[in-house]
């Protein structure tokens, strides 16, 4: 079942072209990682897909519904869409426990006792059960991180988007995060993942789409992409950073 | 001749610096409220409201504290209302407090991280969720060194307003100084006491500033 589709997208900022019709349909439980050069628009693709780009022309579906200001509210973007960034955007203020809290409580409504119980289970699942009381400063790299994606989960979204979440992070913390995503895959988790690790991209991607300039350049399985690249962009790519 | 000892003196001081007291809180409180105000005003989606507000802003921050007071107190008075000294002082400070409060404050918003709108944003929440749950209690917190600081700058604006006849610390000293003729025993005493006002904001505000950054929010 397609949970994602993206119909010729295009996107620019002022003369710069960024996204020059984007194709793209992911099915439920898929695990899509995307690659490519910086600048070729992977970032600018997944804020389109939640909104904080809006997209110039084209349309974008989940679960056959029309994501746009018009036909989806915010609160329900939130429900289909979650989101991780590369610098982790928690709240400083508040504790990890809060920080999970916040936007069930506010955004969907629920009821504390709920909310609590959600997130305990959540930062559960990510390994920081123990942390709840603590505020994000006291936290390394790779705990923040892992407490953004519970904060993501708690929304309970259909899709997870991950913009390049490890590449904050010390070497030795990546292993943590990436293990976290590997278990939200397992347990059937849809994701798109934008990421420099290619070994993750190989062992947890159902497959891999590769951007050039604003398009996907090529996209298939990974063990196929990798080992046998049909354009020369990728070829060139794979080539630079393994 | 009256004789003053040096008691009668810093005594007279001390009354006098009530009024430095008074003033100082008066055009705080007035200037933050006003400053609050402009802040929203600044912030809100109106052209015409943000561009008045700058221009209120920079017209304040742009002039001397002191033809702000003439221009209230001398420009009542030629338009036919005679105000007080008083009046004028406390008209002035709080217009002037509020320009820079304003501006303090909008600076606190602006430098809360891009990122805490994009994951507010993301996790559904509107412009007024976010602002009450995350950009208003991170900029308070920001907001307060630079804000008690601030309030060190209008403790000594008020010895402006001695100059349109408000006696209040440094007008006091004035007119000691031309009964007793100890110029310097007594402005030494008038440095002093602003000194004793300030120097604790001062270190308050800096300890704050210190608190802030241990709890990671710079
Ligand atoms: N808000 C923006 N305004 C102007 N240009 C932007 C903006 N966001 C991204 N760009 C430009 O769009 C291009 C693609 O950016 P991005 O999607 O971030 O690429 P990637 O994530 O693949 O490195 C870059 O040239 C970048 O400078
Ligand atoms: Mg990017």
């Amino acid at each position: 079942m397609t949970l994602v589709c993206v119909d010729n997208v295009h996107k620019a900022f002022g003369d710069l072209e960024v996204l020059k019709g984007i194709n793209l349909s992911v099915a439920q439980g898929e695990v899509v990682a995307i690659i490519g050069r910086s600048g070729s628009g992977k970032s600018t693709l997944l804020r389109c897909l939640n909104q904080l780009e809006k997209h110039d022309s084209g349309q974008i579906t989940i679960a056959d519904k029309k994501l746009d200001a018009a036909s989806m509210s915010p609160k329900e973007l939130s429900e289909n869409v979650g989101m991780v960034f590369q610098s982790f955007n928690l709240f400083p203020h508040k504790t990890v426990g809060e920080n999970v809290c916040l936007a069930p409580i506010v955004v969907r409504g629920e009821g504390k006792a709920d909310v609590e119980k959600i997130a305990h289970e959540v930062l559960e699942k990510v390994g920081l059960s123990d942390k709840y009381d603590a505020y994000p400063a006291q936290l390394s790299g790779g705990q923040q991180q892992r407490v953004a994606i519970a904060r993501a989960l708690a929304m309970r979204p259909k899709v997870m988007l991950c913009d390049e979440v490890t590449s904050a992070l010390d070497p030795e913390l990546v292993g943590e995060v990436l293990r976290v995503l590997e278990t939200l895959a397992a347990e059937g988790m849809t994701l798109i993942l934008v990421t420099h690790e290619m070994s993750f991209a190989r062992d947890v991607a159902d497959r891999v789409v590769f951007m050039h300039e604003g398009r996907i350049h090529e996209e298939g399985a990974p063990g196929e992409l990798f080992a046998a690249p049909q354009t020369a962009e990728l070829k060139q790519f794979i080539s630079a950073v393994l | 001749m009256i004789e003053f000892t040096f008691w009668d003196i810093l005594r007279n001081l001390l009354l006098a610096t009530r009024w430095t007291i008074l003033l100082s809180l008066i055009a705080f409180v007035g200037g933050a409220t006003v400053g609050l105000l402009l802040t929203f005003m600044r912030l809100s989606s109106n052209r015409w409201l943000q561009r008045l507000t700058s221009l209120y802003v920079d017209l304040f921050q742009g002039t001397p504290l002191l033809m702000q007071l003439f221009l209230i107190f001398f420009g009542a008075a030629a338009m036919g209302h005679q105000i007080s000294a008083w009046l004028a002082a406390s008209i002035a400070l709080t217009l002037f407090t509020s320009a820079f409060l304003c501006d303090i404050w909008r600076g606190c918003l602006e430098a809360v991280a891009k990122g805490q709108w994009h994951a507010s944003q993301v996790l559904g929440m509107n412009y007024f969720q976010t602002m009450r749950h995350v950009i208003l209690p991170q900029a308070l917190r920001l907001s307060i060194p630079p804000t008690v600081g601030f309030s060190v700058q209008v403790i000594k604006g008020t010895a402006l307003a001695s100059i349109i006849g408000f006696v209040e610390l440094t007008k006091a000293g004035t007119m000691l100084n031309n009964a007793t003729f100890e110029p310097f025993t007594i402005f030494a005493l008038v440095a002093l006491l602003y000194f004793a006002l300030c120097y604790p904001l001062s270190c308050y505000a800096r300890y704050l500033e210190k608190k802030l950054y241990d709890a990671g929010l710079r």
